[in-house]
């Protein structure tokens, strides 16, 4: 009985995920949603895959890291290099997937030695990787140095961007869902305490590093296939703090929160364009805002679920809450 | 059941265990008394797998496992409770007591021991819901046996399970820990608390700056007129 009830749950998700795609597809297709709007989705989904992989890196397993474009660049590079001489769906496809594979690869030779490293230390050695990564990209000739690569042929669309968001989303949370995820949790909460029980805590930091760089390249193949135009400055230490506001703003441990703030920060950063001055101003203002009255973020480490909302919507309908 | 003989182990420069040798054999409670620093802690952790020692072997039922990984040997049946309690904070209890039970996969058999766990420790029972870091110390102390219990080993080391628990409930935990080694399994125990550990163990070592000074049964020891001064206040 419990279980019908679960399996529907799970049915009606995939409905919504269906349903969303359904719509801003026509809304594409009849004109409705502009170039600017279409860019901004592209950069919502490419956020939500590149948070949502950080989260289980920083967020699940409690590894600091602030590498993740690094892994990005690698896919981006990756699949441009590949679409400017097989430009079809093919030669993205290709890209995309060994981008990937590339950056899951590199993710996992920086991973071994340095996933040895705690906190801070953690994060200045993948900051290091991810610097190297990038004055490797600027001094190749392939990749056309600093100039970077341009008249990259656009595959991405929003069919590809939806696809590997909710492939994303699915992949990681079914991992968390597993005992390997209870794993990684208890890696955060105390290395020490999870190896006595017998858990592999090199192991688990490894694999999540691995598969959030895999993640984080096909990120970039799409940010590749999407803008044309690619250079290694992009890719920044910015680029990868970006990545982690967006972790800590919606929850660490919440993979719904990276969602909800990848979209709030799109839309806020959208809002803002009409005030170019005062924009940076105002939004760290908004970030530090939100920090204060939310430190544990949006989300803390829960996920939204149907009870949540049902939840908020009676705390917020006082005529139901007189009737308690 | 285990022996651990002429074990080295260093922390960079620091000797911190020379030549330990101590044997437990099945059935036994054994404890292992020493002061701060004396490396109670690393022997349990050179044990279990955590630390390698530079020289030396361990034996766990004959077999050789000083190259065994800590994953292997809770597979093998040692399992251990850290200094400290170190219970996984934002976990619920049930989530705590079950991963204790992560190598195994005999749902079943883990049902089994949890309601073991449960009948031991009733006040985990009622708190299984809580996260683990919002329970009292004494209440952490038992989440964490009860923790390293799901494991279902053969042997378990207790590293100071009465650190910092009050009178009553230092009580409560020795006597725990005699139950459970009376329904089978081998203890290991290291304890501050001298006079306590002495009354349940079989056998006692003592070991001072990295090397055991002094070995015997309980009430051996507990006559010895160097331990009387030195752990137990004249
Ligand atoms: N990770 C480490 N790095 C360096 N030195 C260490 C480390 N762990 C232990 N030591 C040293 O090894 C020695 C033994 O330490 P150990 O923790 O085993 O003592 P202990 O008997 O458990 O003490 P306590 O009763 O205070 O817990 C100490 O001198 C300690 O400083
Ligand atoms: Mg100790």
């Amino acid at each position: 009985m419990v279980k019908g009830l679960k399996e529907l749950l799970s049915l009606r998700k995939w409905f919504l995920l269906l349903f969303t795609f359904v719509i801003v597809q026509f809304l594409v297709q009849i004109n409705v949603i502009n170039d600017y709007l279409q860019a901004t989705i592209a950069t919502i989904c490419i956020n939500i895959i590149l948070a949502v992989s950080l989260n289980l890196i920083t967020g699940f397993t409690g590894q600091f890291s602030l590498g993740h474009a690094g892994f990005m660049s690698i896919g981006a590079y990756t699949c441009a290099i590949i679409l400017l001489r097989v430009p079809s769906t093919g030669g993205f496809l290709a890209g995309l997937l060994s981008g990937a594979v590339l950056a899951a690869l590199v993710g996992f030779l920086v991973g071994l030695p340095t996933l040895r490293l705690r906190g801070d230390y953690l994060a200045i050695a993948t900051l290091g990787m991810s610097e190297i990564i990038r004055i490797i990209f600027l001094n190749l000739e392939i990749t056309n140095g600093a100039a970077g690569l341009s008249g990259i042929p656009r595959f991405t669309n929003w069919f590809y961007l939806f696809v590997f968001m909710a492939g994303t989303i699915l992949l990681i949370s079914n991992f968390l869902r597993s005992s390997h995820g209870r794993a990684c949790i208890s890696v955060r909460e105390d290395e020490i305490a999870a190896e006595a029980m017998g858990i592999n805590a090199t192991r688990y930091k490894v694999t999540a590093f691995t598969i959030g760089a895999f993640c984080a390249g096909i990120a970039g193949a799409l940010y590749a296939g999407y803008f044309y135009f690619l250079k290694p400055s992009t890719f920044g230490f910015l680029k990868s703090i970006d990545i982690l506001v967006i972790v800590v703003l919606g929850g660490m441990g919440s993979l719904s929160g990276s969602v909800l703030a990848a979209i709030l920060l799109a839309l806020i950063s959208t809002f803002l364009q009409d005030f170019p001055d005062l924009r940076m101003v105002l939004y760290s203002l908004m970030l530090i805002i939100i920090m204060i009255f939310r430190p544990q973020g949006l989300m803390g480490s829960k996920e939204l679920s149907l009870k949540m909302l049902t939840g908020l919507g009676r705390n917020l309908l006082p005529s139901r809450k007189g009737g308690e | 059941m285990l022996e651990i003989n002429n074990i080295n182990v260093h922390f960079g420069v620091i000797h911190a265990l020379k030549d330990v040798s101590l044997t437990v054999n099945e059935g036994e409670i054994v404890t292992l008394l020493g002061a701060n620093g004396a490396g109670k802690t690393t022997t349990l952790r050179t044990a279990s797998g955590l630390k390698k020692p530079t020289d030396g072997n361990i034996l766990l039922n004959g077999k050789d496992i000083t190259q065994t990984s800590a994953q292997e040997r809770v597979k093998m049946g040692i399992s251990h409770v850290p200094e400290g309690r170190r219970v996984f904070p934002a976990m619920t209890v049930l989530e705590n007591l079950e991963l204790g039970a992560y190598l195994r996969r005999d749902r079943a058999e883990i049902n089994k021991d949890l309601k073991m766990v449960y009948d031991r420790f009733p006040i985990l029972y009622d708190r299984k819901k809580q996260s683990a870091g919002t329970l009292s110390g004494g209440e952490q102390q038992m989440l964490a046996i009860g923790r390293a219990l799901m494991s279902r080993p053969k042997i378990l080391f207790l590293d100071e399970p009465s650190m910092g628990l009050a009178p009553l409930l230092v009580q409560e935990i020795f006597s725990i820990i005699k139950d459970i080694n009376e329904t089978g399994t081998t203890i290991l125990l290291v304890e501050q608390n001298a006079s306590m550990a002495l009354q349940i163990a079989h056998r006692a070592y003592v070991l001072e700056t990295g090397s055991i000074v002094l070995s015997g049964t309980g009430s051996e020891l507990m006559q010895s007129e160097d331990i009387r001064k030195a752990y137990l206040g004249g």
